[in-house]
């Protein structure tokens, strides 16, 4: 039987040890973002982009000795060799070198995305500390012949939010949508037939924008709808509540 | 190969006289040129009217409207039957190159094209000479490019090729491109060209995006195979797996785990349902293991799976019961290759088991899993609780053939774990090595001279020592003992990759052993210019020769000389070549493209006898034509 095997290697090792290998916990990014990923869709290789591979080094420090060597049968003859310092042959510079080592980006970019998503899933969700990922959710308006996305953390309120919409689907009911937060109009702007923003939040129900504090919806939200006021009746009674509980 | 430079000068040469021997005996001239007009029923009779044997018939043989077949053209036809059985290349090239009659009958029997380097014949003439192919497999970007050391818009477009193609081969089945730039006009063009197309691969390609793919799934009714692989899909959000047509489909192979964008789920559960010979389907990350389920139950004849993120979708209602994962898998008796796990979830893992001892193929380089987790995929595994990965893999992998080990974090300078003793472990264990790619912080030559005498199979072997320069670091020595064994002990080894403190002693090595080495990769290594001389003089199979940042300049340039049209191409990127020393290459051969590229923008000039970097490949074809501001091309005559 031939066997074919790819893996991981580096978190191959054991949990005992992985505080000694991996020492300094990286982030891989393009330069100018701190280290931080960006993966849009189909985001293409920059050629200039990608000169400086620097990247985030945490705290923790590395050790001195390493774990795995103790328990191998190898004798290290001059440990003065580990240590990149003293090493004659090595160049002083320690500039990051252009596409070294050879890895491709893809997998490179490939690896950070999974990294940085499993660190935002242990800090736990709910959590209201800033990471510094994006959040891009997808808007459709009805009649619309392209969806558009935009990255919730670029805006701090509703209203940031309703214009940015409004510039981006030109002037259809952005009014409408800035009046939508006073219940007297609500009803006549459902009635009407201007658009009114909705939301899918996380357990895939659709709201109408605005019944939640915003970090609360930035968190919650998977994707926006602007639909025809028409087609929202039915989701007014919950915000009838809730501008009912918050007036 | 001296093979395959005869053959573009002979599809270059259409005059070429007839060889001797025919040429002797006026008789067999005749049945030649009989021959070929019998045999060029189908129109493309390239060679009846510009051979030279036309001009020496002798006018007294009387032309008839019938002509009985002479015995050699009985021969012809044969031939013709009998080089169908001829898949390989390597043999169609030896078998062309007999005799005119063999050259004609081998173009029209040949139906898969190979062109290593898009660059090298242009389409007009590569389908001038072979009229009935079916599939095409074409290579463009070098490979150094996928580490961005080329800047893109370099060129290697598809598109002179695809328009081509639908003129010359109206009946194409099969497009394989690699690092290829494709558009989604391409594929548009492709999908409503060719109504028998069938299979589709798109390895390291971009320009593309899901329209294009839109295309194909929806024009191509005859579509069995749809690769994309390691390609940089855009997301223009058009949903492509909606357009594949109703009805049941002759799917057998979907492979999109490189599209980084959601997909239609729905409309891929349906379309698994309705793909009775789909066998390899390779999800992309946005498919969670629920979803997952749903199609291997659907689809349990499947051989290849890429199991996607293998991790739960954040949308789960509360007191929802999970699938039986393990079910699944047992329904899936036939698998045997496994990838995937894009965010696996290690509590999912156990779901696997069922399928691991008929696994021939286990990739697990996109998974952040422990030893621990994946032990029991092992059965054989000894019970020591600190083994590290790859022993653990050494210990029960006994007839691994191939093996990649990659980096998490692909960065120098980290003192990570140490690798010589995975390197150990794995020639130890796994003696039927054939391949290997191993990414490692630093090596010890008793390791990889281990592996050179443990592994006499291997016939790959890459080993890239992360940190640049670095030696031994038990003894402090160069590593060229190493990979001087390994060049002498693995006597199949045709490619080579080597790292880490390297003086001109390792190639001589090489030059001196590595007889079939046809792929060498360098970086960072060598002291002099005679490094590079022992490599171009003492590696006859060289093709494909890529170095970056070592100290080759133009003397070393100038021995290979004898050798450059034997290879594909050569890659040297900041190295101490002068535009002068290019310069003397390209006016001493003029079939070969010596392309320059820069990095920096042109006014930005300050070294100007630096070459940053130089591309040069033989070609029929001469410089091209659709070179971007950063290239430029030596003219033989500069």
């Amino acid at each position: 039987m031939a066997v074919v095997g790819l893996i991981n290697m580096e978190n191959m090792a054991g949990e005992k040890e992985k505080l000694g290998f991996e020492a300094t916990e990286l982030r891989l990014g393009l330069p100018g973002n701190g280290g931080t990923i960006e993966v849009e869709g189909g985001r293409k290789r920059g050629f200039s982009e990608t000169v400086d591979l620097k990247l985030n080094l945490s705290s923790k420090e590395s050790s001195d000795s390493d774990p795995n060597e103790k328990l191998n049968s190898l004798q290290k003859k001059d440990k003065n060799l580990l240590s990149s310092a003293t090493d004659p042959a090595k160049p002083p510079a320690k500039a990051q070198v252009v596409g070294w080592p050879p890895v491709r980006s893809y997998r490179k970019n490939m690896l950070a995305v999974q990294k940085s998503r499993q660190e935002e899933s242990e800090m736990g969700s709910g959590n209201n500390s800033t990471t510094s990922s994006a959040a891009f959710v997808k808007v459709s308006m009805d009649g619309a012949p392209y969806l558009r996305k935009v990255d919730l953390k670029m805006y701090n309120t509703y209203q940031e939010l309703y214009d940015a919409l409004g510039k981006m689907f030109g002037n259809c009911g952005s009014q409408g949508m800035k009046d939508f937060m006073n219940e007297s109009k609500l009803m006549d702007l459902l009635n009407g037939s201007d658009y009114v923003p909705t939301y899918e939040d996380k357990d895939g129900d659709w709201m109408l924008v605005g019944d939640v504090p915003w970090r609360m919806f930035v968190e919650s939200c998977k994707r926006l709808r602007i639909m025809k006021g028409t087609e929202a009746i039915g989701l007014a009674p919950r915000a009838m509540e809730k501008c009912k509980n918050r007036s | 190969m001296r093979q395959d430079l005869v053959l573009e000068q002979m599809s270059e040469d259409d005059d070429r006289s007839q060889p001797s021997d025919l040429r002797s005996s006026s008789s067999s001239i005749n049945k030649t040129r009989n021959c070929s007009g019998s045999i060029s029923a189908s129109g493309s009779s390239t060679s009846a009217s510009s051979s030279s044997s036309a001009s020496s018939i002798p006018l007294s043989i009387p032309v008839t409207e019938y002509q009985s077949p002479y015995p050699d053209q009985v021969l012809e036809n044969v031939l013709e039957n009998v080089l169908c059985f001829l898949t390989s290349r390597h043999d169609r090239n030896a078998a062309s190159l007999v005799c005119k009659s063999w050259w004609r009958a081998e173009a029209l029997t040949r139906s898969e094209l190979f062109i290593g380097n898009c660059y090298a014949v242009s389409p007009v003439r590569a389908m001038g000479r072979f009229s009935r192919v079916r599939a095409v497999v074409l290579k463009g970007k070098p490979r150094f490019a996928d580490f961005n050391l080329m800047p893109p818009d370099w060129g290697a477009h598809f598109t002179p090729w695809v328009s081509s193609m639908t003129r010359a081969y109206p009946w194409l089945e099969k497009v394989c491109l690699k690092r290829m730039s494709v558009s989604d006009n391409d594929l548009a063009l492709l999908a409503k060209s060719f109504l028998g197309f069938k299979e589709l691969m798109l390895v390291c390609c971009d320009g593309f995006g899901t329209s294009g793919l839109s295309f194909i799934a929806s024009k191509c009714r005859q579509l069995r195979v749809l690769d994309l692989i390691e390609s940089e899909v855009s997301d223009d959000e058009v949903d492509w797996i909606s357009s594949f047509p109703e009805g049941e489909s002759c799917l057998e192979s979907l492979i999109f785990d490189c599209v980084e964008c959601a997909i239609n789920f729905e409309a891929l559960e349906k379309l698994v349902a309705r793909s009775p010979s789909l066998k390899k389907l390779r999800l992309n990350r946005y498919v969670s293991i629920v979803q997952l389920y749903r199609l291997m139950i659907r689809a349990p004849q499947l051989t290849h799976l890429g199991t996607g993120s293998f991790s739960p979708s954040e949308v789960m209602a509360q007191g929802d019961s999970e699938p039986d994962y393990v079910f699944a898998f047992a329904t899936c008796k036939s698998l045997v290759c496994l990838s995937g796990f894009r965010e696996i979830t290690p509590d999912y893992l156990p779901a696997i088991y069922p399928v691991c001892a008929n696994l021939t193929s286990l990739n697990f380089s996109y998974a952040n899993i422990t030893a621990e987790q994946l032990k029991p995929c092992h059965k054989k595994l000894p019970q020591t609780s600190n083994l590290l990965g790859l022993q653990a893999v050494a210990a029960t992998c006994k007839e691994l053939r191939e093996l990649r080990v990659f980096p998490v974090e692909a960065q120098e300078d980290i003192e990570g774990p140490v690798s010589e003793v995975g390197l150990q472990a794995i020639s130890e264990g796994c003696r039927k090595l054939q391949s290997i790619l191993y990414f490692c912080q630093r090596m010890t030559n008793a390791a990889v001279i281990a592996m050179s005498e443990n592994c006499p199979d291997l016939e790959v072997f890459r080993l890239c020592i992360m940190g640049r320069h670095r030696p031994d670091h038990v003894t402090g020595e160069p590593m060229d003992e190493g990979f001087g064994a390994i060049v002498r002990n693995c006597k199949k080894l045709t490619r080579l990759a080597v790292s880490g403190l390297l003086t001109d002693r390792a190639f001589s090595y090489i030059g001196k052993y590595g007889k079939l080495v046809r792929t060498l990769s360098v970086a960072f290594a060598g002291d002099s210019d005679m490094g590079l001389k022992y490599v171009l003089q003492g590696c006859p199979r060289l093709q494909k020769l890529e170095i970056r940042d070592s100290p080759f300049g133009d003397a070393a340039l100038h021995s290979g000389l004898h050798h450059y049209y034997n290879m594909r191409f050569l890659w040297m990127s900041s190295c101490r070549l002068t535009p002068q020393g290019c310069q003397q290459i390209a006016r001493a051969m003029p079939n070969l493209v010596v392309e320059l590229i820069r990095y920096g923008s042109l006014e930005n000039q300050e070294k100007l006898d630096d070459v940053e970097t130089l591309y040069m490949y033989r070609s029929l074809e001469g410089p091209r034509d659709d070179v971007p501001e950063f290239v430029t091309i030596l003219r033989a005559d500069g």
